[in-house]
């Protein structure tokens, strides 16, 4: 009888525990971290986002798909060259990129979009605007974190080829060399499309639209490169191939690590820019690269508030 | 809280602030204009994110100028406009806000659960947004505002697309922000009637000019209007007709009938409120004819009415005035249409 009491009080005791108190309204006193904080929160909910970390199962698939895609084709390269004693990687370290550019401008369309769309679409920004953060942090903020996405996506391949290099005890210092020049390429890469993925897609607040127009840019911008590439190395213009390259992101990068980074170039007969058009190459991307961070401060200016 | 001297902002177009000097202290201030007439560009301005073009500002005795970031750190802001993802739940969107107002992540979540708890949201919390209804979105836009504990927060339009009883919940919560939490409030509105109960001072713009500010007695006294309805009954066929001669008899003010086409308008009396005793009056006069009160309640107005000058309210209502009245409104409506 003693032993059910003390049970039924427990019980009671445990009702009692759980009933919601209203213990009125506390104020806040502890730290306010300020700007830097607020801008590094939101770089880090951006690139996990990018990711689909802290959203939807939904919104997982595609990016980790895309991310396995990357990485699946290297693991398979790395497994041959173990297997058949090979004395080189079946593919450069700057190769690779180039190689799997329809992945990464799938990745950049489905996710830029996603970083800065839904913002604009559902009046977010202002939001944020009314807090510490400003327009710099704000558009700083996102750019380095598509750019941080993008380099994961890209260097992650390269790391599984190096370190499968190593591990098939291929030349050491050959190696390193070639995963630091690809690092280069993919960093630079990653900035560029980074901010031409950001550019087009903020400039409207559908999705859908986005997405759409970040694949029309980057195919047919190299649809079309490609195609008068073609046109010129069946016209013997050889000369000529090299000055085509400018006009889309992937030849632009294809074209820099040609001059400076000892890759073979992808463009017809390996017709690669040399140092001197190289680096106007080079100009070119660091142009678009400030150009699309401008363009994106000038955006913000006018949807805060 | 608030201190604007001869602020003023000009686009190449319209002037939205005209030398608007202003000081108001701690407690809950209405803010009240037709739409343009400069609401949203003041809160621009005290936020720091907007520059005016002549005159200052301070907040929490910070200018506005130099110091927008630590205004922004205490102060809140809620705009009128939709403002949430819907894929989100509550509780992410409220915790990210949090840490972009600075507090560290464990800070965030717990003011969190504190805030919306505050606001009245509790298991609908973690559900998507895109879900909820109207009323739990403003309170969901309501609590990233107070989620950093700040010292001020600025609620723009807060009870837009609300029915009555979300009014209601929602201008007692204001009220609540005030005496429960204390935080001073500014809250912008165009309807005089529901900020008249919810604010001890009211500021009335009009074309980015001040029209008035005062505490909110003050239009209460002149502006009150109660709505009286009636039954019939067999001795008195027309109660209504019966009530108004007893009223006009006991010195009582009667407004004419401004709701015409309304349904039932004929058959509600508008009666000036001089204070108390007029609410004891009407009851001992119905009460005395023998007839039903079926209600008597307070009306809101609409901002025309404060062009209304104290001289005029009293006097007792004619066609005239109505009149008078209504040009005001179009005066107002067409002072609008050029604002921001």
């Amino acid at each position: 009888m003693a032993a059910e009491a003390a049970g039924t009080r427990m019980t009671q005791n445990q009702i009692a525990q759980t009933q919601i108190h209203n213990i009125g309204y506390r104020t806040y006193d502890g730290p306010r971290l300020g700007r830097a904080y607020a801008r590094r929160s939101l770089f880090s909910q951006s690139l996990r986002g990018a990711y689909g970390l802290g959203r939807s199962a939904k919104s997982k698939v595609l990016p980790m798909l895309l991310f396995a895609v990357m990485c699946l084709p290297a693991a398979i390269m790395v497994a041959v060259a173990v297997a058949t004693k090979a004395n080189d990687l079946p593919v450069d370290y700057t190769r690779n990129a180039i190689l799997m550019q329809a992945v990464i401008g799938l990745f950049i369309a489905a996710q830029a979009p996603q970083t800065v769309s839904r913002d604009l679409r559902f009046r977010t920004v202002p939001l944020y605007f009314s807090r510490p953060i400003e327009r710099v942090d704000y558009v700083l903020a996102k750019f380095a974190a598509m750019a941080s996405a993008l380099f994961i996506l890209t260097a992650a391949p390269l790391v599984v080829l190096y370190v499968g290099a190593l591990l098939a005890k291929l030349d050491f210092a050959d190696q390193t060399k070639g995963f630091a020049q690809g690092l280069v390429s993919v960093a630079l890469l990653s900035l560029l499309f980074a901010g031409i993925g950001l550019v087009v897609s903020a400039l409207t607040p559908r999705r859908g639209f986005g997405v759409a127009a970040v694949i029309a840019v980057l195919t047919i911008s190299y649809g079309a490169v490609s195609a008068v590439q073609g046109v010129a190395f069946d016209q013997q213009s050889t000369g000529s191939i090299q000055w085509f390259g400018l006009f889309s992101p992937i030849t632009l990068i294809d074209g820099v690590q040609t001059a400076f980074l000892g890759a073979t170039s992808a463009f017809p007969g390996r017709e690669g820019p040399g140092a001197g058009a190289g680096t106007v190459y080079l100009l070119v991307v660091l142009a678009l690269i400030a150009g699309s961070y401008a363009v994106l401060m000038r955006r913000y200016r006018k949807v805060g508030l | 809280m608030i201190a604007t001297e001869s602020l003023s902002k000009r686009f190449p177009r319209v002037t939205a602030l005209d030398r608007l000097s202003l000081d108001i202290g701690p407690g809950v201030t209405g803010l009240v204009g037709a739409n343009g007439a400069g609401k949203s560009t003041l809160i621009k301005i005290l936020l720091g994110l907007s520059p005016a073009t002549e005159g200052t500002a301070a907040v929490l005795g910070l200018d506005v100028a130099t110091s927008g970031g630590a205004i922004r750190e205490r102060v809140g802001y809620m705009p009128e406009h939709d403002c949430l993802p819907p894929d989100v739940s509550a509780t992410e969107f409220v915790v990210h806000m949090a840490r972009m107002s600075g507090l560290p992540v464990t800070a965030a979540r717990e003011r969190t659960a504190d805030t919306l708890r505050h606001v009245g949201l509790y298991e609908e919390r973690y559900r998507p947004i895109g879900g909820y209804s109207t009323g739990m979105k403003q309170r969901v836009k309501l609590a990233q505002a107070l989620v950093h504990d700040p010292q001020l927060v600025l609620l723009d339009e807060p009870t837009n697309g609300l029915d009555p009883v979300g009014r209601d919940e929602m201008l007692g919560l204001i009220r609540r922000i005030h005496t429960d939490f204390g935080i001073s409030v500014l809250v912008t509105s165009h309807l005089l009637g529901e900020l008249e109960r919810t604010c001890d001072h009211v500021v009335v713009i009009d074309g980015g000019k001040l029209l008035r500010s005062s505490s909110t007695s003050d239009f209460t006294q002149t502006t009150t209007t109660l709505a009286v309805e009636v039954t019939d009954s067999d001795a008195h066929p027309d109660g209504t007709e019966a009530v108004r001669g007893a009223l006009l008899a006991a010195g009582i003010t009667l407004h004419a009938g401004v709701e015409e086409g309304l349904p039932g308008a004929g058959h509600i009396l508008l009666v000036e409120a001089a204070g108390e005793r007029t609410y004891d009056v009407v009851r001992d006069t119905v009460a005395g004819l023998g007839l039903g009160l079926v209600r008597m309640e307070q009306r809101r107005h609409h901002i025309a009415e404060v062009f209304k000058t104290p001289a005029q309210a009293p006097e007792p209502v004619s066609e005239r005035a109505a009149a008078w009245a209504a040009t005001a409104a179009a005066q107002q409506n067409g002072g609008g249409s050029h604002g921001s």
